[in-house]
């Protein structure tokens, strides 16, 4: 269960939201929305952990995230808006390092059949430089289908640069994973087809 | 954006009522405190310096062997004393931050920087004036004039990063970082430095070992180091005031400071 | 519980291997300021012999400094810190790992190299190997404390000669202490304190600047 209280967030030197309160529950799929600027990457950014709030707490079973950080990633996915891919590695090493970075042992024949199955077949063994947008974004998400053990994802624009049979495809997976159990939180632009219409939080609602 | 939030640190429980001594760690109560202090200490260091120029100049007898060269001493000495202070000061106050996470004490080390800097520039530049006279070279190698070089290329280095960030409070934490570091290199530094001395040039004249010192003299030496001592924290008191106020502006408080101190204007 | 560790070690030698003319560069930087010394103090061997320790431990302190913006920017700008920074395994091991190949790969070489280069400064040949390991005990506590530097400069605006202002003065014992050796086995006194006390600067290195690198790290993707 992932709770938020009294959370504010300071860029730079602007106040972006405060008072953001919430409360999510497993099972339960959330899309973040709000105009351009208001705060979201930097929420997801809180959630995760990565950036410090300016106040407020975010507990993860009643924990806050700070206390018991390795705990925490263990049961978190993030994917942010950086693909993080090295240009110099194959989808296939890029993947194996990305999974094994966050601690997970996952066999190469494993991670082979993710990339194929995000449509990734005919770019195993090309360096990620020659691969077009879309093609990059997939190989982030391939991790999608290897990490359904860690509880959170908590994900930065997933549908960006996606063709529709991809973004349905993932839009199976975000449900599929809420389904069993987890929890997804999502920003997105555009409408995907998911199983259960999305809670969705209003940041603007907080803005200051 | 103007209305109020609550920004000091909800974890460090300041709350500003009682009699408890942390009340002060809240921006908005160490803004007016600081305001009320800063003119008593540079009064006192006013005070101070004038009775320790007094003692140094006219009371304090001539010396044997160096003649009047050596009364450099009352500033030379307190301003080594005082940058070498100022930069543990400095490292106390950013391990405060880091651990508490209060705002305030980022603040405190990031304005103690520049005068731990000038004082580490006044030593250095006093040295050399001591250092023609009495061992013909404006500049030797001698091992504390290089310890308290590298000391301000370490301020130097403090002041650059946190100027260098435009995020204040990546500034904070990243001058904390770079502080600590330096803290725990310092006596590193001095001790490696010493013993490169002692291999390449045999014992030098020693700036602060006068053979005999007169009661005179250390007088007006630690009146000098008080006068130091004052001016360092009048200094600082101000330098924080206007930083409370940038890092703070959005908050009720300092909204109604500048509403007060416009309509006094 | 290593398999971050492994993992970054083995991405980014492997990095390195496909990016290899980086790794040249460095050496050939370090070869070349050697080189120069000679036509700005004159090719009198006496001389040389007498500055070859510093000159050795100068040039391979700056081709440490001129390569230390490679070992996060990359990183940083793609995502992958981040990443790093989730992981399910204290950050301090895969720091660890990052130095590690780094210095494997620009350290190493320059330890390599460096007593070739002291043939040419006339420098005792007794004194190659304290040369050599006095190099291999202090490039290692120059790269970890520059990792601290580069974490506390990432993706700043001159990041590069700031990050020279915050380290270089923390690299003078270093300096006095490797070249200290070099000279003390030179003239005969023994080199053994001089290594004794790199080592054990090496040993707090290993021990406190990953955690204060990792801590940098946070601060900066913040």
């Amino acid at each position: 269960m992932l709770e938020i209280e009294d959370l504010a967030c300071l860029k730079g030197d602007r106040l972006l939201f405060r008072g953001l309160a919430l409360r999510m529950m497993p099972g339960e799929l959330l899309r973040v929305a709000g105009p351009n600027g208001v705060g979201k990457t930097s929420l997801l950014r809180l959630v995760t952990g990565l950036a410090l709030a300016e106040a407020g707490v975010v507990r993860w079973h009643g924990l806050g995230i700070d206390r018991d950080r390795e705990a925490f990633h263990r049961e978190l996915l993030y994917l942010g808006h950086a693909p993080a891919l090295h240009d110099l590695l194959t989808p296939l090493e890029n993947l194996r390092f990305a999974c094994a970075a966050a601690g997970d042992e996952v066999d190469e024949e494993i991670c082979m059949q993710a990339l194929v199955r995000i449509g990734l077949a005919n770019q195993l063994d090309l360096p990620a430089r020659v691969l077009s947008q879309g093609q990059r974004r997939r190989v982030g998400l391939a991790r999608l289908f290897l990490s359904s053990q860690r509880r959170l994802w908590v994900l930065d624009e997933p549908f960006t640069a996606l063709d529709v049979a991809a973004v349905s495809d993932l839009a199976q997976t975000l449900s599929d994973h809420c389904a069993a159990g987890g929890m997804v939180m999502l920003t997105t632009h555009q409408d995907a087809p998911f199983a259960v219409p999305p809670r969705v939080l209003d940041v603007g609602a907080y803005a200051c | 954006m103007a209305d109020g939030l609550n920004l000091e640190k909800n974890h460090m429980n300041v709350k500003p009522r009682g009699p408890s001594l942390f009340r002060f760690a809240a921006p908005q109560m160490f803004y007016p405190l600081a305001g009320r202090l800063a003119p008593w200490f540079a009064a006192a260091a006013l005070v101070l310096t004038a009775i320790g120029m007094w003692l140094s100049f006219f009371v304090a007898p001539t010396d044997a062997t160096q003649g009047e060269v050596y009364r450099v001493i009352f500033i030379h000495v307190p301003a080594a004393w005082m940058s070498m202070f100022i930069y543990l000061v400095m490292a106390f106050w950013a391990a405060v931050g880091l651990v508490m996470n209060t705002r305030l004490s980022f603040v405190m080390s990031q304005a103690l920087a520049p005068t731990g800097a000038m004082f580490c520039f006044v030593a250095l530049w006093t040295g050399a004036l001591w250092g023609k006279p009495t061992w013909g070279a404006y500049w030797v190698w001698d091992a504390r004039l290089t310890s308290q070089l590298l000391l301000l290329f370490l301020y130097f280095g403090f002041i650059a990063l946190t100027r260098a960030i435009e995020d204040p409070r990546r500034a904070d934490r990243a001058g904390a970082i770079i502080a600590l570091v330096g803290a725990v290199n310092v006596p590193i530094i001095y001790f490696s430095v010493k013993w490169w001395n002692t291999l390449h040039q045999g014992a030098s004249v020693s700036l602060t070992k006068a053979p005999s010192m007169a009661a005179t003299m250390l007088a007006g030496m630690l009146v000098m180091a008080f006068a130091a001592w004052a001016y360092t924290l009048a200094v600082t008191l101000w330098r924080v005031r206007p930083m409370i106020l940038e890092r703070e502006r959005h908050t009720e408080w300092v909204g109604e400071v500048l509403d007060r101190e416009r309509g006094r204007g | 519980m290593l398999s971050t560790f492994f993992a970054v070690l083995r991405r980014d030698l492997l990095l390195a291997w496909r990016s290899r003319s980086d790794v040249l560069v460095t050496l050939a930087f370090f070869v070349i300021v050697v080189c120069l010394f000679p036509f700005g103090v004159g090719a009198e061997p006496n001389q040389l012999r007498a500055i070859a320790p510093g000159v050795l431990w100068v040039a391979a302190l700056l081709a440490c400094l001129l390569s230390l913006h490679r070992l996060f920017a990359q990183d940083y700008a793609d995502g992958t810190l981040e990443q790093l920074l989730l992981s399910s395994e204290p950050a301090v091991l895969w720091v660890l790992a990052k130095v590690l190949a780094f210095w494997l790969t620009t350290g190493l070489p320059v330890v390599a190299v460096a007593p070739g280069l002291a043939l040419l400064l006339d420098l005792e040949q007794g004194a190659l190997p304290v040369l050599a390991l006095s190099l291999a005990l202090g490039t290692p506590i120059l790269a970890l404390l520059g990792a601290v530097g580069a974490a506390l400069t990432l993706g700043l605006r001159g990041g590069g000669m700031l990050l020279a202002l915050l380290i270089l003065p923390l690299f003078v014992p270093v300096l006095i202490f490797g070249a200290g050796a070099v000279e003390a086995e030179a003239s005969g006194t023994g080199a053994l304190a001089h290594l004794l006390l790199l080592g054990g600067g090496l040993a707090g290195a290993l021990a406190l600047a990953p955690l204060a690198c990792a801590a940098a790290l946070r601060i900066s993707t913040d």
